[in-house]
């Protein structure tokens, strides 16, 4: 290799590079798992998966149910709900002043979205958590708004998602904060008793509180790949086990080998597969057409032996 | 330092000391000094009334992990009669980190549930701390629902640091066995009386604790997660635990203040360890009182009650 080829190279390096920070911010982000550099609407296309190594970025709340409901008839519910300050939390900051922080960096109330919509023309109730305010955690707004959107899903007897993604329940509201996890448990008890399916999808990360109660109660607990979930964090476990924890510890496939999780589900097959199971649960023909442009599915279930015209007309 | 007594009651310690010393000086000789002791029993009454008037946060939070404080069993034998200690999830194991069983509350049968730390360091260990695993939880879900079939009041003990953070329990599923014991305590359709008798350590003690009604003794405590983890991680130093005991309002006074807490049960002066009986005969009597007014109500009118309660948690004003 001559001098000028060992230099030639690296010119064209910093060249890239040079272009590179030239580039508008935010067209580039980082996979936090294998470090490839990604092109933003790239990343977007894919539903903020890795295309290199698959791995499952976090979304904010309002993304992922853009990405799951149908864009027609959504409407937000429980928007009107503000965290209070109960107990005067003061830490090295006041809560008071942690909440404004995380409103403005987000432009959210709290960390749930709660939203009435469809789900390939199936109506269904959709709620969200947005990890980026104050780690997700529960506090009271988060059970009440949860807790709401259970009461609706139930009164209409339409199926409720649940997209959890939370380091546990909320410190600053202390007794407060855990008492929503008995709350949030009790509303999705009368969806069982009713019949009214609960799927409870668990994203990176989900622990504590929020793990041992709405996000373990679904008919189906089904996990995107790779996230972290459990009840205590890892190091936690690490100090008092004092030992090392095993490869994969936590991870969505090691809790499907343990029983914990139905299924581990891609997030671009989300949408398909959801709809799918809900539509056998709820006994509703195949695809998000009406029934009556599926005369043939009908028949069929009519010669098996049940009527699922008429199952679904004593559902609604 | 005597080990009996906690950091901030080394000064009735010390009395307490001079006490014995002149008791034995006393037997040795002819002199009178009844009169003397007398006195300091006096004096050391007076000190630990004072102490105990102003309880900080923190102060209440070691006396409810106090290695002599009454446990479940201790409770179980005081106040019940006739207990039949149940065994086992029937999955996978018995989890000695959680009694339970069927017992005599003066002559009514009742389901008695509770967490159970151990006494010796052998006891300890075999109890986990009262740390219990999901089949601990599995265990008093098993219980309960059969407390509901045979129309038997549940009574449920309080006292873990919470539930355990270890790689087998989490194998086995400890955030489900919790989660699934909040949803089939919201509709057990028989009365839940809980009693906080030490620490209420977060989703390990609420797992046994959705309720109709919640006692609290007088120093124990109920927490979403304890003044030392929450210290870590908000004040970045376990050190600062006092402040956070504090912050969190984690004591029966500021609970019931915040409406959490239906009866406080006051505790002996010193504390429920100084003595363990009269703590028990109190405990009886909120009991049979809770179990009075939740007795006379029908099933229906039962959970809609405790569901109504549930959802006014944190609601909006």
């Amino acid at each position: 290799m001559s001098w000028l080829d060992k230099i030639v190279p690296s010119v064209g390096r910093i060249q890239r590079k040079d272009r590179r920070t030239s580039v508008p911010d935010g067209l580039w982000r980082k996979c936090p798992k294998c470090e490839a550099v990604l092109y933003l609407p790239e990343l977007e296309k894919h539903h903020s998966v890795c295309p290199k190594c698959e791995h499952h970025l976090r979304l904010t709340a309002r993304k992922r149910l853009d990405w799951f409901l149908d864009s027609e008839g959504r409407e937000e519910i429980a928007t009107d709900l503000q965290p209070v300050d109960r107990l005067k939390f003061r830490d090295s900051k006041k809560y008071k002043d942690r909440l404004s922080a995380a409103q403005k960096e987000t432009n959210e109330n709290d960390a749930l979205i709660a939203m009435r919509g469809s789900l390939d023309g199936m109506p269904v109730v959709a709620v969200a958590f947005e990890f980026t305010f104050m780690g997700g955690s529960m506090g009271a707004v988060v059970g009440e708004k949860f807790v709401r959107a259970a009461s609706l899903a139930l009164e209409e007897k339409i199926p409720l998602i649940c997209f959890s993604a939370s380091g546990g329940a909320r410190m600053q509201e202390a007794l407060f904060s855990l008492m929503q996890m008995a709350k949030t448990s009790a509303a999705l008890e009368r969806l069982k008793q009713a019949g009214v399916p609960y799927i409870s999808v668990l994203t990176d990360p989900v622990y504590g509180g929020v793990s041992a109660s709405l996000a373990m109660l679904g008919d189906l607990n089904v996990a995107e790949p790779n996230a972290l979930i459990g009840f205590a964090g890892p190091r936690v476990i690490e100090q008092t086990v004092r030992e090392q924890l095993p490869e994969g510890f936590q991870r969505s496939e090691f809790l499907l080998e343990h029983g914990t999780v139905d299924m581990i589900v891609h997030r671009s097959e989300m949408r398909d597969r959801l709809g799918r199971v809900l539509r056998k649960l709820t006994h509703l023909p195949v695809s998000g057409m009406p029934e009556e442009h599926e005369p043939d599915l009908v028949d069929v279930a009519e010669q098996a032996g049940g009527d699922v015209a008429e199952d679904v007309s004593q559902e609604r | 330092m005597n080990p009996n007594y906690l950091d901030f009651e080394q000064p009735i310690a010390e009395l307490q000391a001079k006490i014995e010393e002149l008791r034995l000086v006393g037997n040795d000789s002819k002199i009178n000094i009844n009169d003397e002791i007398g006195k300091l029993e006096e004096k050391s009454k007076k000190l630990t009334e004072q102490i105990f008037r102003d309880l900080t946060a923190w102060q209440v939070s070691q006396l409810s992990r106090h290695p002599k404080r009454p446990y479940t069993l201790d409770y179980l034998e005081h106040i019940f009669t006739d207990f039949d200690e149940l065994h086992g999830d029937r999955h996978f194991a018995d989890d000695a980190a959680i009694v339970g069983g069927v017992a005599r509350l003066d002559d009514k049968p009742v389901m008695v549930i509770g967490h159970q730390k151990g006494r010796d360091v052998k006891d300890k260990v075999r109890r986990n701390f009262g740390m219990p695993r999901p089949e601990g939880y599995r265990k008093a879900c098993r219980l309960m629902e059969m407390a509901e079939r045979f129309r038997m009041p549940v009574l449920t003990f309080i006292d873990t640091p919470g539930a355990y953070p270890g790689i087998d329990a989490e194998e086995r599923g400890q955030s489900e066995a919790i989660a699934y014991n909040l949803a089939v305590m919201s509709r057990l359709k028989t009365p839940i009386v809980s009693t906080v008798v030490g620490e209420g350590g977060s989703g390990g003690a609420l797992a046994i604790g959705v309720c109709d009604e919640l006692q609290m003794l007088q120093y124990s405590t109920y927490s979403v997660i304890s003044p030392e983890g929450c210290a870590s991680i908000l004040w970045k130093s376990a050190e600062k635990a006092s402040e956070a005991a504090h912050a969190m309002g984690i004591t029966a006074e500021r609970l019931k203040e915040l409406g959490f807490v239906d009866t406080l049960i006051e505790e002996p002066l010193g504390g429920a360890h100084r003595h363990p009986i009269t703590t028990a005969e109190r405990v009886k009597k909120a009991l049979l009182d809770s179990l009075d007014r939740l007795g006379s109500m029908d099933v229906d009118a039962l959970l809609k009650r405790r569901y109504e309660r549930l959802m006014s948690y944190g609601a909006p004003a």
